[in-house]
């Protein structure tokens, strides 16, 4: 359930969001549903020629799972802008967990927002995507 | 290496239709249950158009309207050698089922490091639908592996 835009304060926390360990069905659903069909993904003979042991996720499907904490936390259209860097690989059956945490207000585009530092991380806690979100709080 | 030529080379522009049943898939998958993305007639009590496609959707749209594919075979970088650096979107209105969107990309940098061993190709994309709405820019780091 969203939150009052209009309450969040820094410091507060965007609920912590913990997803199911990563399977190579999901990795096939996702490159399906998303249009990225980058066969490093799906395609074990494929990966292997491209030097790695085994297929590996789509950084895109950990920013989909980030950006699902963030719409479950606050209303989509409250997102100015969504960023990260892929700081490392997630691997099949790794536990994705997503976290922010505000940190500062701003005006952004005349809007008063609060800018959410997110990271994405394994259950080991390498941090496998980090980044911000801008949300408008009117 | 990648000739820096390419620095400011535009994909030639692409179309690409949103689909209701699209969105569904993806909402699925990554396991959003807000009605906003599943059922036209919540979209729409809501204040959209339509189903409403969920704050990372348009990245795939880019990349199944062959803006990626045609960026790598134009720049002659190997597939197997590409990661995902950094991507961010700017939101500016929201992507509904049944939009057209248009994708406008353009390489922003190359650059290199670790002597060459690592190269990056920085893109900016401006979206927009068939309502002329300027609906995101999406900003992409590439990374080409050479080690």
């Amino acid at each position: 359930m969203n939150v009052q835009v209009k309450a969040i304060e820094v410091g507060d926390d965007m609920p912590v969001l913990e997803l199911p360990p990563i399977s190579r069905t999901t990795l096939a659903l996702f490159a399906g549903a998303s249009g990225d069909h980058n066969p490093i993904h799906i395609d074990l003979d494929f990966a292997r020629g491209a030097g790695m042991k085994d297929v590996f996720a789509h950084g895109m499907l950990s920013m989909a799972y980030l950006g699902r904490a963030l719409t479950e936390w606050v209303p989509q259209r409250q997102i100015l802008s969504y960023g990260v860097r892929f700081a490392a690989l997630t691997h099949l059956g790794d536990r994705v967990r997503c976290s922010g945490k505000v940190v500062e207000k701003l005006e952004h585009a005349g809007r008063p927002c609060v800018r959410v530092q997110i990271s994405a991380t394994k259950a080991t806690g390498e941090i496998t995507l980090a980044g911000e979100a801008v949300v408008a709080v009117n | 290496m990648i000739d820096k030529k390419f620095i400011g080379y535009e994909v030639p522009p692409t179309l690409w239709d949103v689909e209701k049943g699209r969105i569904r898939f993806f909402a699925e998958v990554i396991g959003l249950t807000d009605p906003i993305h599943l059922d036209a007639a919540a979209a729409k009590a809501a204040g959209y158009r339509n189903v409403v496609a969920p704050p990372t959707f348009i990245f795939g749209a880019e990349s199944d309207s062959g803006v990626l594919m045609k960026l790598l075979d134009t720049l002659e970088i190997d597939l197997r050698k590409v990661l995902h650096g950094e991507q961010r979107f700017d939101y500016h209105a929201p992507v509904c089922a049944g939009d057209t969107l248009r994708f406008q990309t353009r390489v922003t940098d190359i650059f290199d490091k670790k002597g060459g061993a690592l190269e990056f190709v920085v893109n900016d994309t401006k979206v927009t639908n068939q309502l002329d709405e300027h609906v995101a820019d999406l900003h992409s780091v590439i990374v080409v592996r050479h080690a």
